[in-house]
């Protein structure tokens, strides 16, 4: 009977020292085949997929900096009295939550870098996913047989506005209360059962009791983030077992191979190169430049507000909506059935999930196109495609854009009412214009490269002929 | 002197040895293979590169190590934030020159190519097969598969009942709960009382009942004093206004924002008057027509608190809110308890 493992620890013949270690982990694990096609696992060389890499890393930050932070923070809403180190604040009675954040910013050594590394973390992951989707948009990467990773990467970007959202109204400022406010209100507005399920959520009528508190910090620190955590490693899952997608850049580029450069050794230094570029920006913009100082905008306390509030980059396009919607409620007898907030805050993004996600299967079904996908198109490939995706950013971006609108009138002059008729018009107008004209790009583009193709092979046909007339 | 001399001879000799033409790599690397060819292609050397990623890592150790010392030498409290992170980001941004050069230069970088993988029509049959023809000796499926069902649906609906107890879930009472009734004290953030002489026009007051939680969404109100000559409050409003004092709540009735503008009319064509701004959405409330919407996306009126001053001269709540307060919700537009 031959031995189930060839080579036993007391063989001591010469050989590599690499392998005593592959081979301690191989017969544990019997993993060698597959680490080994791990190591030459294909990436397609294009720039542009390497946009979710940036929020893969941005999100390694999050988690290496919040769990620092959490050691700090308390989750508590009950009053203290500010005795601290900041003298603007002496005295001042406030959460136990915003005194914990107002301490990790100005007292406790590298508290100010982690807390605005992570601040700045976060904005840089949502821009990254949404770079990233752009990308796989743009490039019809969505088709079959990756319209899982799709979906999947979709419910990652809104679970991070959500992480994001509740990330800084745990911080009880000025600001952070506000915004709670306002989600508290946009929740109410859900027909029927808004009441009912915010009450639930709360514990009491806003500003909530203090379990409250206790279930936003457990959804901050560990529901959300494993949520997204395991949601990523399907994602990325998905990705490897289908492999990317890649652009015809020659003609051996097709739909059945794959060519790229292997994980090992060409990828890895590559990616390393990008993680600690990341990082390292990260933590260059969380000590050079301030984002959020909460110790300047004091306590919160329910019935305080402030002019010029601004929430961050991603949420813009939720107070813009808020913003433009006209004033009505729609009631049934003396029951208010929807609720103004509705429209802006729970309808808007709700389409626009909706649309996104039945987006392959709804471009499968108007193009008749069910075949697989493994090439990725140029923009131009897909014109009607593109000219929606460019349709569709419009408008999108015209709601974010006017969330500013107040900060565009104290910077500027331009009146607040002139901008709300102004983009009221726009996003009518403009959306289908930009349709039409991206379309029209696009396909002159084709037209373009058409021509050019002729002209090559009227060329070509020149070079052949001309030997021959020089013979005769 | 001579030391120097010395010095430089010396690193002319290494600097000199190193110029040399590095030796053939297969004969470095005496190997003992089974296969005859290599999978990996030989690439040529690229000493600079090396010394370059060498001189990227020594500038990350120094980043590095000056993160430690910075941390230690200041006191806490007084630790330049700036510096830890330029460091810290320097330091990661090293690694990353480093390791940038690493990939362009010195790492051996293949363009490989291998099917993208398809599907597997004989084991999705097979896997459908196991499945049917593991049941041979269930003579009832449906029966079978409906009592698990039944299970499977009874515990399911016995583990949701437990979220019940996350929140009063159909108790919607205390939404509408307000510490005002007739009587009840107006008093400022300090607990102080609020009297009538003090309140003036052009400003406004944040006022709170009396003994009661402020921070309850019915507790915070406006207080403003208006020309009572220019009010038209809508009917049954006769009286809210002792001597032009008029009280709203303070939460707006859009999203729940602090109502915590008063706008002061600068441009009379468009804005005759003063008003009451959010400024979360720029819901706009006119007060002398009992708080109407005059602009923003608001759907109800700032819902206004009856005043009435007391003997000693200080104001008090002479009823209820006119409605409901807070931002909609199924509910909202109930006459108010």
């Amino acid at each position: 009977m031959s031995p189930l493992f060839r080579q036993s620890p007391r063989d001591s013949s010469p050989q590599d020292p690499l392998l005593t270690p592959v081979r301690f982990i191989d017969q544990r694990t019997a993993a060698a085949p597959m680490l080994k096609k791990t190591l030459r696992y294909l990436f397609p060389d294009h720039w542009s997929f390497l946009l979710g890499e940036v929020a893969l890393y941005a999100f390694m930050v999050l988690i290496a900096t919040g769990t620092w932070l959490s050691v700090f923070f308390d989750d508590h809403t009950s009053k203290t009295v500010y005795h601290g180190f900041y003298t603007p604040l002496q005295g001042v009675t406030m959460s136990a939550a915003y005194k914990s954040v107002v301490d990790i910013s100005l007292q406790y050594p590298a508290g100010l870098l982690m807390r605005q590394t992570h601040h700045w973390a976060a904005d840089v992951f949502v821009a990254a996913i949404v770079l990233h989707l752009m990308r796989v948009f743009f490039t019809g990467a969505f088709r079959r047989p990756r319209e899982l990773t799709w979906t999947i990467g979709l419910i990652l970007l809104f679970t991070a506005f959500l992480e994001g959202y509740l990330g800084y109204s745990m911080v009880d400022d000025l600001l952070s209360g506000m915004g709670l406010q306002i989600g508290y209100g946009v929740g109410l507005s859900i027909p029927v059962i808004g009441g009912p399920l915010m009450l639930a959520i709360f514990g009491a009528p806003f500003p909530g009791n203090t379990h409250f508190w206790t279930r936003m910090f457990i959804m901050h620190v560990f529901i959300l983030p494993a949520l997204l955590a395991t949601l990523i490693a399907v994602h990325l899952g998905l990705v490897a077992m289908r492999h990317h997608t890649q652009f015809k850049e020659s003609p051996r580029h097709t739909n059945k191979r794959i060519i790229g450069v292997p994980m090992f050794p060409g990828q890895a230094p590559r990616s390393l190169a990008l993680m600690f570029f990341t990082v390292g920006i990260l933590f260059l913009l969380g000590g050079l430049v301030q984002i959020n100082p909460i110790w300047q905008w004091g306590p919160f306390e329910p019935w305080l507000g402030t002019n010029g509030a601004q929430p961050d980059w991603y949420l813009g396009w939720l107070i813009g909506a808020l913003r433009l919607m006209p004033s009505f409620d729609v009631t049934i007898s003396h029951f208010t059935l929807i609720p103004n907030p509705f429209w802006g805050g729970v309808l808007f993004p709700g389409l626009v999930l909706g649309i996104l996600m039945a987006f392959p299967w709804v471009e499968r079904r108007l193009t008749r196109d069910y075949g697989a996908h493994n090439l990725a198109d140029r923009p131009r490939d897909h014109p009607t495609r593109t000219g929606f995706g460019f349709a569709f950013l419009t408008f999108v971006f015209l709601v974010f854009a006017f969330g500013a609108g107040d900060r565009v009138f104290v910077l500027f002059g331009l009146p607040y009412n002139t901008q709300l008729f102004a983009f009221r018009v726009a996003l009518l107008v403009l959306p289908p214009a930009v349709f039409l004209l991206a379309r029209k790009i696009c396909r002159d583009l084709q037209g373009a490269e058409e021509v050019e193709q002729i002209q090559e092979e009227a060329e070509e046909e020149e070079r052949r002929r001309s030997p021959t007339l020089l013979g005769t | 002197m001579r030391l120097w001399r010395w010095l430089v001879g010396f690193v002319l000799i290494r600097l000199l040895r190193r110029g040399k033409p590095a030796e053939e790599p297969a004969e470095q690397l005496p190997r003992r293979r089974r296969r005859p060819d290599r999978i990996i292609p030989v690439g040529t050397p690229e000493r600079r590169a090396e010394l370059l990623v060498v001189l990227f890592f020594a500038l990350a150790v120094v980043c590095g190590i000056a993160f430690v010392v910075t941390y230690g030498i200041y006191k806490p409290r007084q630790l330049p934030d700036e510096a830890l992170g330029l460091e810290m980001g320097l330091c990661l941004i090293f690694i990353a020159s480093a390791f940038t050069v690493i990939a362009k230069r010195l790492v051996v970088t293949e363009e490989l190519e291998e099917e993208y993988p398809s599907e597997s029509p004989e084991e999705q049959e097979e896997i459908v097969e196991i499945v049917h023809e593991s049941g041979s000796r269930i003579t009832r499926k449906r029966l079978l598969v409906g009592a698990g069902a039944g299970a499977g649906g009874a515990l399911g609906l016995a583990s949701l009942t437990t979220v019940v107890s996350i929140g009063p879930f159909w108790a919607t009472g205390p939404l509408d709960k307000t510490p005002w009734k007739r009587g009840v004290r107006l008093v400022d953030e300090e607990g102080r009382p609020l009297s009538a002489a003090e309140v003036e026009e052009r400003t406004f007051y944040t006022a709170f009942p009396d003994g009661a939680d402020p921070e309850l969404i019915g507790s915070p109100l406006i207080v403003i004093r208006l020309d009572p000559s220019k009010l038209t409050l809508p009917p049954g409003r006769a009286g809210w206004a002792p001597d032009g004092i008029l009280a709203f709540s303070k939460v707006c009735t859009h999203a729940g924002c602090a109502v915590a503008l008063y706008r002061k009319p600068t441009f009379t064509p468009v804005e005759p008057n003063v008003a009451l701004v959010c400024p979360c959405h720029y819901s706009t409330f006119d007060p002398f027509t009992g708080g109407q919407v005059i602009y923003g996306p608001a759907g109800r009126p700032l819902p206004q608190l009856p005043l009435m001053i007391d003997a000693s001269g200080y104001l008090r709540a002479a009823g209820n809110f006119s409605a409901r307060v807070g931002p909609g919700w199924w509910n909202v537009r109930s006459k108010p308890t």
